[in-house]
Order: C-alpha cells, then sequence, then structure tokens
C-alpha cells in the first residue's frame, strides 16, 4: 500500500510541474506597449531587413513592438504555433496552404472589412476568397515569364522582333539556342510550369464542382512539351546539373528558362549573366500565365486581431509594397501600386502585364497533395503517356474535390 | 480521549501485524531496511518525471490523436472528436491517394530495410574482424577512419552525397573513365527490378502482375524494387552506419578469449570454420542488437528523405516516417500522420519479434530439448556402432592370434 501511495504522489506532483511548465507565460499585462509577433518566410536578409524596419515605422505610431521572426520552414512552424495556442499574430500564408488553413478555421476572415480590399487584382482576391469570403489580404504577386540570357541570344544571332509570341515562335529559337553546351528552354518538370501550357492550350483543371484535368487541351499541353524535349530543346534543371531552372540561366547552361521576377535573386551568384524579361509566348488558346502569392495571414480568434489587422493596412498601403519592391523585388498586389511598380522598374514591366490574364494555381482544400502526386507522375512524361498521367491526376483531383465539398 | 483511541489502535495495528506474519504474509515497508523503498522511489522520482511527460505522455496522446480528427488547431484533448479507426481505414482499406501514398512508401522502406541490414551488418563485422587482427599495423588509425562516418552529421553527409550523385558529379565522371554512362541518380524514378527486368527485354507488366495488390498497389509496381535513388540512400546508409556497428562488434570480438582461438586451432579448424563455427555463435547477443538496432534506425529513416526532395523522384524515396509528417504538418490532417506512425511502430515491433525468433537459443525450451535428445540418439548410437566396430577388431586380432 505505502508503495502505491509514494508513487501515486510523485506522479501528481510530477504532472502538476510539467503542466506548469507547459502554460508560459499566459498573462500579458493589458497596460504598455502591444506585443506582436510576426512570422516570415523569407527569401533573404534583404526581405526580413525591409519587413522589420517596415513593422517598427508602424509600432513606433501604434504604441507596439513587433518581433519579426524569419522562419527556417514557414509551414511547419505554423503548424507548430497553431497546434501549441501559441500562432505568430501575423504571417505570411502561402497560396497553396491557404484553403487547406481556411477550411480548418484557422484565419481570421478581416480582409473584406480593410479599408483598401477594393484596390487589389481581382485575381488575387479570388485566390484569397474561401467559402465566398475575402478572408486575408494579398501581400504581392508574382507571375510567370520568359526570361532570355541576352548574351546567348544575340550570338545566336537573333534580335528583339524573334522573341516569340506563339508556341512555334518558342519552339524555332529554342531550336536555334540550342548547342552542344546550352540547351535553348529549360525549367522544373511540375505542375507549376506544365499548368502553364495546360492553360494555354485551353485546359483547366476544375470547372465549377467538376474536375476537367483529362481533357483533349490539357493533353495537347504536355505533348507540345513531350515534342520539345524529343527534339532537345527542353530540358529539366536536373538533367544538365543545375539545382533549379535560374541556376541553369545563370551559369549559361539554358538560354530561355521560365521563372518570375524572384529571377533576381541569381545576380549574387552570377553577376555576369545579362537577361530580359519577357510575357510568356501565347497558346493555341490565348496568352496564360500563372500568378503566386501570399497574404497576410492573422489567426481566429486572436486576442490582438484590432492591431494586427491595423499592421496589415498599413503593410498594404502602396508606399510600403512599393518600399518592399525596392528591398526585394516582388510586385505590389493593388493594381495602383502595381502600375507605379512597372513604371519604375521597366525591366520587370512584362511581369505586371502577364497579370492582366494571369490565373491562380488550382488550390482547394486538400488539392496540395493530389498536385505534389500529379508532379511525381510528371517525371514519367518523357517515354510516358500524357493522357494516362493526366487520367490519374482526374481520379485524385475529383475524389479530394468531392471531400473538400462534401465537408 | 483521543490518545487513548490512538493507542488502541496503534495496538490494534501491531497486533495484526503479527498475526499476519505468524500466518507468514511478509509485512512490507518495516524493519530495518524500510526507508529504502522510500529513497528508492526519490531517487528514481527524477527519471519517471522526464520519461511519463516527455515519453509515456506525448506517445498516449499521440495514440489518441490516430483515432480523433484534430485538426492541428489548439490541444487535441477538447478541439476534437473521435472517429474511431477511420484514419486508419484512409490509410489502409480506403482506396484513394492516402492509401497509395503508405503503399509506395511502405514499398520504398521494405526495399531500402531489406538491403540496408544485412549488408550494414554483415560489413560492421567484416570490418570489425579485420580492425581486431593482431598483426594488422596502425589499427587505431583504421578504427578511426571506419568510424569517422558515423559521427559526422548526417545532413552533412547526404550535403555531400547528394553533390557526388549530381548528373555531372564525381561518380558519374569516374564511371565515364570507364567508358561506362551513369544515370542521373537522384533524379531516376526506375526500379533496379525494373531496369534488370528491361535489360532481358521485359519493359511492361505481363498481365498477371497488373492484378491490384495490397495497399492500392499492383504487383507489378510492388515488384519494381528500390529506384536508382533510393540506391544512393542505400549505399550512404550502409557506409555511414557500418561503422557504428563495427564498434559494437569489435567490443564483443575483445571479450572472445585468445584461449578458445587456439583451442579451436588445435582441433584443426581453419580460419573460416573458426570465424563461423566458434567466434560468430559468441557475437549471437551482439548480433541481436545490431539487428535490432538497424531493424528500427533503417524504418524511421527520415533526415535523408527530408534533405533529397521530400520523396522526389516520382514518390519513390517516400518513407512511412516522412509521409506521418508530411501528412501532419503539410496537410494537416494530423489523425492520419499519427496512424501511420502507429502502424510504422507496429510493423518495427513484428520485425523485432521476428528476428529475435530466428535468432533464437536453440539449446532453450522445447525445441531445444528435442534436438539436445536427437543428438543425444544419435551421439549413443554412433558410440554404439563404434564399439561394435572396436569389439569386433578385437575379435577378428583374438581369432588371429588363435590361428597363429
Amino acid at each position: 500500500m505505502k508503495y502505491r501511495k509514494w508513487s501515486a504522489v510523485l506522479l501528481a506532483a510530477g504532472v502538476v510541474a510539467s503542466l506548469g511548465a507547459c502554460a508560459s507565460g499566459g498573462g500579458d499585462s493589458a497596460d504598455g506597449p502591444q506585443k506582436l509577433t510576426m512570422l516570415i518566410g523569407s527569401s533573404g536578409d534583404a526581405e526580413t531587413s525591409a519587413v522589420e524596419s517596415a513593422t517598427t515605422a508602424w509600432a513606433a505610431d501604434n504604441n507596439a513592438t513587433v518581433e519579426v521572426i524569419a522562419a527556417s520552414d514557414l509551414t511547419q512552424q505554423l503548424s507548430q504555433g497553431f497546434a501549441g495556442d501559441d500562432a505568430p499574430d501575423v504571417f505570411y500564408m502561402g497560396w497553396d496552404q491557404f484553403s487547406t488553413y481556411a477550411s480548418n478555421g484557422y484565419l481570421e476572415p478581416y480582409a473584406a472589412d480593410l479599408a483598401n480590399a477594393g484596390e487589389f487584382y481581382p485575381s488575387l482576391v479570388d485566390t484569397f476568397t474561401y467559402d465566398d469570403t475575402f478572408t486575408c489580404a494579398p501581400k504581392d504577386f508574382s507571375t510567370l515569364g520568359l526570361i532570355i540570357n541576352t548574351d546567348l541570344w544575340a550570338a545566336a544571332g537573333l534580335t528583339d522582333a524573334d522573341v516569340p509570341t506563339d508556341w512555334d515562335g518558342l519552339e524555332a529559337v529554342a531550336t536555334k539556342l540550342t548547342t552542344p553546351t546550352t540547351v535553348g528552354l529549360s525549367f522544373g518538370l511540375e505542375y507549376a510550369r506544365a499548368g502553364v501550357f495546360m492553360n494555354q492550350a485551353g485546359g483547366q483543371l476544375v470547372d465549377g464542382d467538376t474536375v476537367v484535368a483529362d481533357s483533349d487541351e490539357n493533353v495537347a499541353g504536355l505533348e507540345y512539351l513531350q515534342k520539345l524535349h524529343d527534339a532537345g530543346v527542353l530540358k529539366w534543371p536536373s538533367e544538365i546539373s543545375a539545382g533549379w531552372a535560374g541556376e541553369a540561366l545563370g551559369a549559361g547552361k539554358a538560354a530561355m528558362v521560365i521563372e518570375g521576377p524572384w529571377i533576381k535573386g541569381i545576380q549574387g551568384d552570377f553577376p555576369d549573366t545579362n537577361y530580359a524579361a519577357f510575357e510568356l509566348p501565347a497558346g493555341p488558346a490565348g496568352p496564360s500565365t500563372f500568378t503566386f502569392t501570399n497574404c497576410w495571414g492573422i489567426p481566429a480568434n486572436s486576442d490582438t486581431k484590432d492591431a494586427a489587422v491595423s499592421l496589415v493596412e498599413f503593410l498594404t498601403s502602396d508606399a510600403q509594397q512599393l518600399a518592399a519592391a525596392d528591398a526585394f523585388g516582388v510586385i505590389p498586389s493593388t493594381e495602383s501600386g502595381a502600375a507605379e511598380y512597372a513604371t519604375k522598374y521597366p525591366e520587370n514591366a512584362s511581369f505586371v502585364a502577364g497579370a492582366d490574364y494571369a490565373v491562380s494555381p488550382v488550390n482547394f482544400a486538400g488539392s496540395a497533395t493530389v498536385i505534389s502526386d500529379f508532379n511525381a507522375q510528371l517525371e514519367s512524361l518523357i517515354g510516358g503517356d500524357a493522357k494516362q498521367i493526366l487520367g490519374t491526376l482526374q481520379t485524385n483531383l475529383q475524389a479530394a474535390l468531392d471531400e473538400a465539398n462534401g465537408n | 480521549m483521543g490518545p487513548t483511541i490512538l493507542i488502541i489502535r496503534s495496538n490494534l495495528t501491531r497486533e495484526s501485524a503479527m498475526a499476519q506474519s505468524l500466518r507468514g504474509t511478509t509485512f512490507r515497508g518495516r524493519g530495518i531496511r524500510g526507508a529504502e523503498a522510500r529513497y528508492g522511489w526519490a531517487f528514481v522520482a527524477p527519471a519517471i518525471l522526464i520519461i511519463g511527460v516527455f515519453l509515456v505522455i506525448p506517445i498516449f496522446l499521440a495514440l489518441f490523436v490516430s483515432f480523433s480528427n484534430w485538426n492541428g488547431l489548439g490541444s487535441p484533448l477538447n478541439n476534437s472528436a473521435l472517429v474511431g479507426v477511420d484514419n486508419y481505414a484512409k490509410v489502409l482499406v480506403e482506396p484513394g491517394l492516402a492509401q497509395r501514398d503508405f503503399g509506395l512508401s511502405i514499398r520504398n522502406n521494405l526495399y531500402y530495410v531489406i538491403i540496408v541490414v544485412p549488408l550494414q551488418t554483415a560489413l560492421a563485422l567484416f570490418l570489425a574482424v579485420q580492425v581486431n587482427r593482431r598483426i594488422l599495423r596502425g589499427r587505431g588509425f583504421f578504427r578511426t577512419a571506419f568510424y569517422f562516418p558515423s559521427v559526422t552529421s548526417s545532413v552533412a553527409i547526404v550535403t555531400i552525397f547528394i553533390f557526388l550523385f549530381t548528373a555531372s558529379g564525381a561518380v558519374n565522371a569516374i564511371l565515364g573513365f570507364f567508358g561506362a554512362d551513369g544515370p542521373n541518380w537522384f533524379a531516376d524514378p526506375s526500379g533496379i527490378i525494373h531496369n534488370l527486368l528491361a535489360g532481358v527485354g521485359v519493359t511492361s507488366a505481363p498481365d498477371a502482375l497488373l492484378a491490384a495488390g495490397p495497399l492500392g498497389l499492383d504487383w507489378w509496381s510492388w515488384l519494381s524494387g528500390p529506384s536508382v535513388a533510393m540506391c544512393v540512400l542505400i549505399i550512404l546508409a550502409i557506409f555511414t552506419t557500418s561503422g557504428t556497428f563495427m564498434l559494437l562488434f569489435l567490443a564483443a570480438l575483445q571479450n572472445v578469449s585468445g584461449d578458445i582461438d587456439e583451442a579451436a586451432m588445435v582441433d584443426g579448424a581453419g580460419p573460416f570454420r573458426k570465424f563461423f563455427s566458434v567466434t560468430l555463435p559468441m557475437l549471437k547477443p551482439t548480433l541481436f542488437t545490431v539487428l535490432t538496432l538497424g531493424l528500427i534506425g533503417t524504418w524511421q529513416v527520415f533526415d535523408q528523405i527530408y534533405l533529397t526532395g521530400k520523396g522526389a523522384p516520382g514518390k519513390t524515396l517516400l518513407t512511412p516516417a516522412y509521409l506521418a509528417y508530411d501528412t501532419s504538418f503539410k496537410g494537416l490532417n494530423w489523425g492520419e500522420g499519427a496512424a501511420i506512425s502507429f502502424i510504422l511502430f507496429i510493423i518495427i515491433v513484428s520485425f523485432t519479434l521476428l528476428q529475435r525468433y530466428v535468432l533464437r537459443d536453440r539449446d532453450l525450451g522445447r525445441s531445444g530439448e528435442r534436438r539436445a535428445a536427437k543428438r543425444e540418439k544419435q551421439f549413443r548410437n554412433e558410440a554404439a556402432v563404434g564399439a561394435a566396430q572396436i569389439a569386433r577388431k578385437q575379435e577378428d586380432s583374438i581369432s588371429q592370434g588363435e590361428r597363429r
């Protein structure tokens, strides 16, 4: 009997001690400056310090302090924060995870009430609308463009007039630019790139409540890529020993790549590479590109919601967005801001022009798993059957869509 | 009033204690060593506390999550509902992407385990025997060299391997020097058994193998073998872990005394016979340890997968441990992720039990007795035959002597 009593006492003491240790610092005092934490997925020091100075400016006017944390793995750290009831007050929310988070009730739908809610690009508002509610404010966006190594372009005897505007033109210049050491065109084989060609051929993945992934148009888009690869004028970065297409462009292993404004980042590693960005060539069904974007997420039912919304309103103002553009090259998410950006940075004007017809990649709760499976299937595209790959996508995506709608 | 009652009661307890001890039952916690138990508990309390808080409670919480629909928001205890075995059903029996992913991860990891565990154990044993030889010069150097990969961070080694095995990396350069055309290692999702079959002209599945196998994969996919990319990770695992296990074998080898070796030599055993019939049986407990640790480690492979592209190429590097992480943190299906972890736990336990059964001590238990009886019978038979022969020889010599 004695043993049991002692062990019970010890166990109870242990549980109490551990629970006490877990409930760390619950009571922030109401007076004094309000403390906010912000979790960002930063592209580098330039971005982190720009966000820090912007938040400091807001904090000074609003009797608050903002701690900016640059995440090493944003999704994982966010999940941990939410699971531990310790979510950051403001955070970057990627387009690909947005619906999953919104459908699980993680996000505060604040964006519709923002003073500048009407100024964002409609396609961005669409991306961050869940259940007919504009949930969170787009932070910035990027579109895909055709980035050309201008030195290799000139060396192949091509001029500005030769910049491709359709698929045939793209194939022609890619063929001309291909040499034994350089491939004409390169980009990572994934939905975020191949999907553009499917859209340009007139396809789409979801039409209302039905998935139409295995349409003839989508097949045509993938078969065009097969054709270019078979001709040897298109290679994936992994085939030419590059980590990503930007590295292939910088190192001169590829003459053209399909990337976004973040291509600026290669300047550090390859300062001598000259390049220019153009709109993507149009397909049989017209021009199309993808838009990628982040929004400012605010956790649902947060105590600091009012302060966080005020901070987001400040950060999405044209002035602040242009300051961010200066610092790390993203495009402002408001139409007026983007227009000013295009005049200020003519070399990136083509990315802004793409926004007029850009669509967001498919994105509903549970679609991310299916898309990553599609990316894995795409690896068998060369020498494989495009129709079969899209058939698998059709089945999986329809199942995921039904489940998302069923909830 | 009060004190009297107390005295009476204490008398009563003492009497009942005496009665108990008279009846032969021991009354614990009294006597000269009575306080020892109390101190014992006090001394192990910190360990119990730490294990309880950081191991036992989380494991039971995870078990709870695996039966719930927790979506990762707040504490699972008051933010979720129990959904029975739904999470387990989703990955095990319901056809769909979740089941297929789980099937792929099990296939990949199974090939990884089947190849890595025997090879790393054999290599570790081989290295230990070599390093243990008395005539080898610079034993200390080799011991350190072989152990070095084990103490280096696996992240660093994986990063180096990624560079070595790129399409135009060092490995392919060496292969090119010998005229061979190396594959694009980390980007090649083709299974090596499929590749071997393609070498003899079989490029697509025979109809019999296209039938659906377990976990949503057809048998042709199950028989793909590890992908080329997985082979690199297999080489990496053998390279890094054999050093650790070499150290375990080395410690065991140094406990095998020289007398036994000499006795075996006197009995006429050659080096191979000596190793397989004398040394190896003496290393059996260590062998068990090494195999168990190897099984656990290989089924839980995670960091290599995280670093080499999250399951790419073609999901052939997906493993259950990584899938559980991905399902939980990226897909926010925490219940499903926890269910995968517990299925993995059951797999590891059953593999360990299986190898314990295979490596069991054959001299013990009923089967051991049967074997011993059989051997004794055989021995008696031989002895009887031998005795008869001797007797016959003696008779012969006697009769020969008589004839003379």
